[in-house]
């Protein structure tokens, strides 16, 4: 067991458990956060995405020794009233079905637009394309951030109406 | 291992495994409930309160699993009561006698099962508040209205909020009237999910986030081959893992129980444990092929005839054989279920569809009565089927029991896809004879295929949930013949989404459009040719409206620009294909084009997809085209990927790297078309999915030439074919 001391959505926290225990399980067990999901453990579905040192990196890939020192912002830090222009727009877009995956999309898609203020479709199947959904919300995530971005959806989710 | 165990394990796993059911599907409806008069609410019945500052709380009795049913029946509610959207909170209803038998959540049968109840559950409501609003003013109650919250009579305006304590008083009205389609402001118009907030704030709870005073995280190492028995278990090295508290062996394998799910799993990874694999060691993928092709050589059961059947067949018959594989569920949450067993009660939270399917075995193994059982249903982080069953509740309640302490059984991805209830494989023979306009005048469809019903010990007959796709065909075709042969199999199966639609429209589509080629004609007007009679009519059991099938397919195609692309120069490798399937469990017609582009390599790019969809009243469009979209991206990812394969009766794939899911670059354009109808309103979880394969596999005819009549359609298989 050890003493690893990190900052967690602008909070110094203090956790005493295994090294190797993966972040994932620090915040959903240890620390009852439990907007960060577990989809694969594995680091391949991108459920588990916050940001460590405002980068989007995988919780279950990443042991709580690695955190010691380091700034942490989970889904729950994004905003406090869900009013970060990602979050906003995931609303507008009505993107999610059932939602387990999109705690970990809104973190990864954050971070893209920090990294590109005004992605072009092929910078968010890049930025985005590890990240699984299984309920198929994709097109809706693509016109989400594009509307986050402030841009006008470059490719349109369903448009069809009435016929 | 001893003889108590041996016994509890066998007893068990036959009572999980034995459903209690009636032998027709049921799907449960809120029953009226006595009228709660306690409480500072209004609450005419289980299924709504108003509270005194207006709030509005509707309970659903349908599990969430993406499908929207919770904001759908929110919706039937407040177009009746006249209530304000904004006001409108949605909680989840649980096994408690009060709500009544919540059935299954399945089937795309939750709209049809419950639209007119939760409609009458707040037209009950809105009458008795008008009530009370009257006799405050002592006016005419034919003279008072409900809008947006407020009873309202010429400039009387009385809040919900405030009415509640006089309108408890009253007793409901037996038959409330019913808004006419005309008046409704709130269904038909497009609602964000209810649930939309807490998902994008990581507020929502899935069965995987819930926690309780003292539980304790279970993993469970099962058994690697299906039917397998324990031997022996050396559980030293797992029990002196840190935070691991105990290791128990329950009906399913041994459950390693610890303080977080990190330290159970690492002392799952210490458990030593031996096998019996039993009479599946050997099983395999291949072995499971042959048997198919064994079975399908002997006779099997008419499901369907039409005039003289196969005998009718004409000397010039095209024949074509295609097969399709299992396949895992992969919900995004792996499956999880929570158990708190006490001497005298016990609560599951479960992310289910079918709590009711676990009760016999929860009773069984707690000795409660169902009165002491109660189920909570979080959100689900999927479902398609997977969460019907009741292997992760039974687990959770062996463990709780076991430990004395609440249990949360917590599957692993690697569980999740190698311990799933598969959609079975099949493989199809099918026959077909042109006449002289060269129309099909005469249709085999031959299948075989492991039973499900016959696998869940189902009291049904075995070809039960093997037949739609196949045996409901809705082409006039004058002789035709379908028939289904049961196979075995190793793997434990369930339903998957859409369950035999998922592959016998695959199959029947495909072949549908190689007669079309073969007759040269174009598949669409192929299609709509056999389409011409409008008269109801029933087809392998099934009410058949043959005007609202043509009418999707022609939809689909006019707004894919079907006459223009084939009239226009196209470009190398750019093909478009058609199919549709009236999907009549739900009442729901649609149809798809798929452009697609098959690049040198033999990967398939589909570019963009049109989908018309008749699903009746659509009662929230911004829904019915989510649920397309998600069932094309299902479909897609099964018709490109799927396969799961059995080797030394092992699953192979163990997650998303060998089971790969489509991701967001290769996800296609997708325009939804909804027709407009007044007619009751369908299913549209699954409907979206039937069609998307076979549309595809006839793209990639139209690029190639070639006929993909196996899936998945990989890169390898198209690459064959291109060199045939």
């Amino acid at each position: 067991m050890t003493r690893v001391e990190f900052s967690l959505n602008g909070f110094s926290k203090a956790v005493e458990v295994d090294p190797d225990m993966p972040l994932l399980w620090v915040l959903r067990d240890v620390l009852g956060l439990t907007g960060t999901k577990f989809g694969c453990g594995a680091g391949v579905c991108g459920a588990c995405t916050m940001h460590l040192e405002g980068e989007a990196v995988r919780a279950c890939q990443t042991p709580i020794k690695e955190v010691a020192g380091k700034s942490v912002t989970t889904i729950e830090g994004l905003s406090k009233d869900g009013s970060h222009p990602v979050q906003k727009a995931w609303i507008e877009e009505d993107v999610a079905q059932c939602g387990y995956c999109q705690p970990g999309q809104i973190m990864q898609a954050a971070w893209l637009l920090s990294k590109h203020p005004h992605p072009t479709d092929a910078d968010i199947n890049e930025g985005m394309g590890d990240n699984i959904c299984r309920c198929g919300t994709y097109n809706r995530i693509r016109c989400a951030i594009h509307r986050a971005a402030g841009d006008v959806p470059a490719s349109t989710s369903s448009t069809g109406k009435g016929a | 291992m001893s003889t108590r165990r041996d016994f509890v394990k066998t007893t068990c796993l036959s009572l999980a495994l034995t459903l209690p059911l009636e032998p027709k599907l049921r799907f449960g409806q809120p029953e009226p409930v006595e009228p709660e008069k306690s409480g500072d609410g209004f609450a005419p019945s289980a299924f709504l309160r108003i509270d005194g500052d207006g709030t509005i709380t509707i309970w659903a009795n349908k599990s969430e699993m993406g499908q929207g049913i919770r904001t759908s029946m929110a919706m039937a509610v407040a177009e009746e009561l006249g209530a304000d959207w904004s006001k409108v909170k949605v909680q989840q209803a649980s096994t408690a006698a009060k709500f009544g038998d919540l059935g299954i959540t399945g089937g795309s049968q939750s709209t049809r099962s419950t639209f007119q109840p939760y409609r009458m559950v707040g037209a009950t409501a809105r009458e008795m508040l008008i009530s009370a609003a009257a006799a405050k003013w002592q006016v005419d109650r034919a003279t008072c209205q409900a809008e947006q919250g407020f009873i309202v009579h010429g400039a009387n305006r009385l809040p919900f909020g405030e009415l509640v304590e006089a309108a408890s008083k009253l007793e409901p009205p037996k038959n409330p009237p019913l808004k006419a389609t005309k008046d409704f402001r709130i269904i038909g118009t497009d609602v964000k999910r209810l649930d939309g907030p807490d998902i994008v704030n990581g507020r929502a709870q899935f069965g995987s986030d819930l926690k309780l005073p003292g539980m304790l995280i279970a993993s469970v190492e099962r058994s690697p081959v299906f039917g397998g028995k324990l031997k022996s278990v050396h559980d030293a090295a797992a029990k002196a893992v840190p935070g691991v508290k105990r290791v128990i062996t329950i009906s399913s394998g041994v459950a390693v129980l610890a303080d977080s799910t990190w330290a159970a799993l690492k002392g799952r990874e210490a458990l030593k444990l031996q096998w019996d694999e039993g009479a599946h060691a050997s099983a395999s993928t291949l072995e499971i092929g042959k048997g198919f092709e064994t079975r399908l050589k002997t006779a099997g059961k008419v499901v369907r005839k039409e005039g003289q059947g196969a005998a009718a067949m004409g000397k010039n018959a095209i024949h074509a054989r295609y097969d399709c594989p299992f396949l895992a569920h992969a919900t995004m949450e792996p499956m999880v279920g929570m158990a708190d067993v006490k001497p005298d009660r016990c609560d599951i939270y479960a992310p289910s569809q079918g709590p009711a399917w676990s009760m016999a075995a929860i009773q069984a193994i707690t000795g409660l009565k169902a009165e002491q059982i109660e189920v909570h249903i979080p959100l689900l982080g999927g479902g398609f089927g997977r969460r019907a069953m009741p292997d992760f509740i039974v687990e959770a309640v062996e463990c709780s029991k076991a430990a004395g302490v609440p249990v949360k059984v917590q599957y692993s991805r690697e569980d999740d896809i190698q311990h799933d209830y598969y959609r079975p494989g099949s493989l199809h023979e099918l026959s077909a004879s042109l006449d002289a306009k060269g129309l099909p005048q005469a249709w085999q469809h031959r299948f075989t295929g492991p039973s499900i019903a016959a696998s869940l010990k189902m009291p049904w007959p075995p070809e039960a949930a093997e037949l739609s796709g196949a045996s409901d065909l809705a082409y006039e075709i004058p002789n035709l013949e379908v028939e289904w042969v049961q196979s075995d199999t190793p793997f434990p199966l369930g339903f998957w989404r859409a369950v035999p639609a998922s592959f016998n429209p695959f199959v029947t589509e495909s072949f549908l459009d190689e007669l079309a080629h073969k007759a040269g004609k174009d598949p669409l007007a192929f299609r709509v040719a056999l389409l011409q009679k409008d008269e109801k009519r029933k087809v392998g059991g099934e009410k058949l409206d043959p005007a609202r099938l043509r009418h999707v397919l022609e939809l689909a195609a006019e707004k894919a620009g079907w006459k223009a692309w084939h009239l226009a120069k196209r470009a190398q490798g750019f093909g478009l294909g058609i199919a549709a399937h009236a999907y009549l469990d739900c009442g729901t017609y649609v149809a798809e084009v798929a452009e697609v582009e098959v690049k040198t390599d033999g990967s398939v790019k589909v570019h963009r997809v049109v989908c018309a969809v008749d699903c009746g009243m659509a009662i929230n469009p911004l829904n019915i085209r989510a649920q397309m979209e998600s069932g094309v991206i299902f479909g897609l990812t099964a018709a490109l990927h799927g396969e799961i394969t059995l080797e030394k009766g092992r699953v192979v794939q163990s997650g998303f790297a060998d089971y790969p899911m489509l991701r967001l670059a290769d996800s296609p354009k997708i325009e939804v078309h909804i027709v407009k109808s007044d007619l009751p309103p369908g299913g549209v979880g699954e409907p979206g999915l039937p069609p998307i394969a076979p549309a595809v596999a006839n793209a990639i005819f139209s690029a190639t030439g070639k006929r993909i009549r196996s899936l998945p359609m990989t890169a390898e298989k198209i690459l064959k074919a291109a060199k045939a």
